[in-house]
């Protein structure tokens, strides 16, 4: 895998006749086809200003969906958030806040 | 073909024996009366090096089948063997396992169900769990038990079918039973049985997800598979004998196996070593011109719908001779046998169930007799009898 | 300030760890405990890894056609059956010959101290080279929290209701670390996910133990405990630093104790702090206080420390 996680396959069609199904009940690890951005009601935003890079959200996250792909810095991959909000609360530097999206 | 060693062998040490043939990577089994003595001999198989195989000393017969589904999962050639509520405590798994693909084969024992107890021979343990997935063969010596294990192999991992195999000995009838038993060389077995190589399984080169979830929109199709796979094998399973008569010298005869069916007005059809019984009856009738028949189903599943038409079609009056029963209704080879029959495009015979042997009980020479007199009399109204 | 004993000296730190995502976009609930565990757990086991998942949450969640949650080689076992599918696949990777795995199982602790402890223990007495790790969200949560052998007493579940005359579970949690010692396991240790180091550092002695490992993870719910997707990991540290929960290790036959509180913090606040201990009164926590002290006092005279 050339990136650290796995991405939302957009190209997947779904099988329609037999033949197109696995053969057994196996199938391609990290293999994804939803996101689930749409259970947040919170989304995480990171103050870059305020982050030592301490990476203890990236460690707490249950989705680990905060990477360590940026040089230097911390992205989070919004596709599959959840909004729960352990990173900004156990953020020393309080480098994250939680920003409520439907306003 | 190398010339084969003759032994004397009772039915769970020729299983023993083709299992060590088949080199299975490992076995994970639990001891239960009649199939000790396969899990016994294959330890000593094991401890003497003869066999090098991984040996799972499972705590339960669910744990035995669960072992084994996570070997195959990996890659590996696993074997199991149970009998009657051993074979019952792992029934989950034996859905697990046919529903996952996993070409699992096991020997089972066939033995009277609790309750009561009894650990004598009857067919209710598999004949219940029909509907579970799992090829279901039964045997009707050590030999064709020994033959069978190694079959099971070639089947059960062929591309098309991938579907685990039950391989049924009477309980002590077949299983404690000694008789001379022709052992195949190992290169000749070498030499018939390829490894086995699968898709379907966990690949640290490319990682897999196995034995996942399936909803509403999917779980169908995945079943009809499975269904498909093992209606499929039929065409496998006669392939791999005339390629193990070819080998080994020994020609099976395919889902069922007949004896003066073409004219017969009146058969009996059965499963198991019962057949042994019903063999010479049905010489002594005929050398007394009596036009008898005998039918020896061998694959329950998949089911010889046509075979069986086939073999009954002419006939005036058919007794299934079983050693189960379901209770309320009728035995489930008749239920099975009568299904056939219904498609059949002439006028099908009259069809009685004989329910008998649970439990052990004997059944002799003269009872078959009476059965053959029993389907010469006009119909009573009666379909199920216990005999 | 007491320093913390550990049976392995070598301390993991974040830097170290893997970037690697092994468990990614699956539908777990947010600020779920368990799947934290199962996340990191795979980050120190690495790409070689065989995880075996029973019935349960991290099943249910990670792997439903077509969306495979997991980038590893996954495979769902029956629910009483983790302990024994993983000592297959162990057995049919040993016998076909691959090198350098771990054969990983995550069972929640219906899975483990109810209907999986027979597959356990015998998977600990046949010392199959295995890693079996019990996260533990004190219920049946996967199937709308339902009460287990490992829910706390006091506890509020579907299936141990508190009510006017009964007050929620009515039974201690089983023993389950002590459990697996008693069967001279090779490697046990408790852990929870908010002492992750503490965590990390037991995942990798469990890696490297030629035997049976037993790594017990104390995983808060939100959904099932009641309290706010955020705090997950301050409630797991919370358990730890009231004394609840204790952090350890098992091996050679000895116990050690890796970390003892100076001070215990309030119970009361940890108990209070959750919808599933509110009803509890006075005496109802006084009870719970009475055991985890006399519980601290056998562990503080029969183990290292």
């Amino acid at each position: 895998m050339a990136m650290n996680y796995p991405v939302r396959q957009r190209s997947f069609k779904p099988p329609k006749d037999l033949a197109e199904y696995p053969v057994g009940i196996a199938f391609p690890a990290g293999h994804l086809v939803e996101t689930n951005a749409s259970w947040r009601s919170h989304r995480p935003v990171l103050d870059a200003g305020k982050c030592t890079n301490c990476r203890i959200c990236w460690l707490l996250c249950p989705d680990g969906v905060i990477h360590t792909s940026k040089p230097g810095g911390l992205e989070i991959d919004y596709d599959y958030c959840k909004g729960c909000g352990i990173c900004a609360k156990e953020c020393r530097q309080k480098a994250i806040r939680m920003e409520n999206e439907a306003l | 073909m190398m010339p084969a060693q003759k032994v004397f062998l009772s039915g769970n040490e020729a299983v023993a024996a083709g299992v060590r043939l088949a080199r299975p990577h490992v076995i994970a089994a639990y001891p239960i009366t009649p199939q000790t003595t396969v899990i016994e001999r294959l330890a000593e198989m094991v401890e003497d090096e003869s066999l090098k195989a991984e040996y799972l000393h499972v705590e339960s017969e669910h744990s035995a089948l669960s072992a084994c589904i996570g070997a195959s999962a990996v890659g590996a050639r696993t074997f199991t063997a149970t009998s009657s509520q051993g074979l019952l405590y792992m029934a989950e798994c034996l859905h697990y396992a046919s529903g996952g693909r996993f070409p699992v084969v096991m020997m089972n024992a066939n033995r009277s169900l609790a309750l009561p107890w009894n650990i004598y021979g009857d067919q209710r343990d598999s004949l219940s769990l029909l509907d579970c997935g799992w090829i279901q063969v039964y045997a009707e010596d050590a030999q064709e038990s020994l033959d069978l294990i190694i079959q099971a192999y070639a089947i059960a991992e062929h591309p098309d079918v991938l579907t685990p195999m039950m391989i049924n000995l009477d309980g002590f009838v077949i299983t404690h039973t000694y008789e001379l038993v022709s052992l195949p060389s190992q290169e000749d077995v070498d030499a018939f049985l390829p490894p086995f190589l699968t898709t379907n399984k966990m690949d640290l080169d490319h990682p897999m997800s196995l034995a996942f979830t399936a909803g509403p929109a999917y779980n169908q199709a995945f079943k009809q598979l499975q269904h498909q796979a093992v209606v499929s094998a039929s065409k496998i399973i006669c392939e791999v004998e005339e390629r193990f008569g070819q080998r080994f010298g020994r020609n099976y005869p395919g889902l069922l196996e007949t004896l003066y069916c073409e004219d017969a007005e009146f058969i009996l059809v059965t499963l198991g070593s019962v057949a042994g019984t019903v063999r010479p009856v049905v010489e002594k009738l005929r050398s007394l011109g009596e036009r008898v028949g005998l039918v020896r189903i061998r694959y329950m599943r998949p089911f010889p719908d046509t075979e069986i038409r086939n073999a009954l079609a002419g006939a005036k009056a058919v007794g299934v001779l079983e050693k189960d029963i379901s209770f309320g209704y009728e035995g489930t080879v008749f239920t099975n046998v009568n299904s056939a029959l219904m498609r059949a495009k002439v006028q099908p015979p009259r069809l009685l169930n004989f329910v008998g042997g649970l439990g052990g009980k004997d059944i002799s020479a003269e009872d078959i007799e009476q059965l053959f007199l029993r389907l010469k009399r006009p119909d009573d109204g009666e379909t199920v009898v216990f005999i | 300030m007491v320093k913390p004993l550990y049976l392995s000296e070598k301390k993991i730190s974040i830097r170290e760890l893997s970037d690697r995502e092994f468990f990614y976009g699956h539908k777990a609930c947010p600020g779920c405990g368990g799947s934290l565990a199962l996340r990191l757990a795979l980050k120190v086991f690495g790409e070689r890894s065989y995880a075996v998942v029973p019935a349960g949450c991290m099943s249910a969640v990670g792997f439903i056609f077509p969306q495979m949650a997991f980038t590893c080689n996954a495979i769902i076992s029956t629910f009483p059956g983790t302990a024994s599918m993983l000592s297959g696949v162990a057995a049919g990777a040993r016998a076909l010959g691959i090198k350098d795995f771990h054969a990983v199982g995550f069972a929640g602790d219906g899975g483990t101290a109810d209907i999986g402890l027979q597959a356990l223990s015998g998977a600990i007495d046949r010392h199959d080279k295995i890693i079996y790790i019990c996260y533990d969200n004190e219920a049946y949560m996967n199937t709308g929290v339902q009460k287990s052998g490992l829910t706390p007493i006091g506890a509020r579940t579907t299936t141990s209701p508190a009510g006017k005359r009964l007050k929620g579970a009515l039974t201690q949690k089983k023993p389950m670390f002590e459990i697996v010692a008693a069967h001279g396991v090779d490697y046990a240790a408790t852990a929870t996910v908010g002492n992750p180091l503490d965590y990390l550092r037991k995942l990798d002695h469990a890696s490297k133990v030629d035997g049976t490992s037993y790594i017990h993870v104390f995983a808060p719910c939100p959904v099932g405990w009641g309290y706010d997707t955020a705090d997950t990991i301050a409630v797991a540290k919370n358990a730890v630093d009231c004394g609840l929960w204790y952090l350890a290790e098992f091996s050679d036959g000895k116990f050690t104790l890796n970390h003892k509180p100076e001070e215990f913090a309030s119970a009361e606040n940890y108990l209070l702090g959750q919808s599933r201990f509110r009803h509890l009164g006075e005496e109802d926590v006084k009870d719970i206080l009475a055991e985890r002290d006399a519980k601290w006092s056998r562990i503080l005279k029969e183990w290292s420390v």
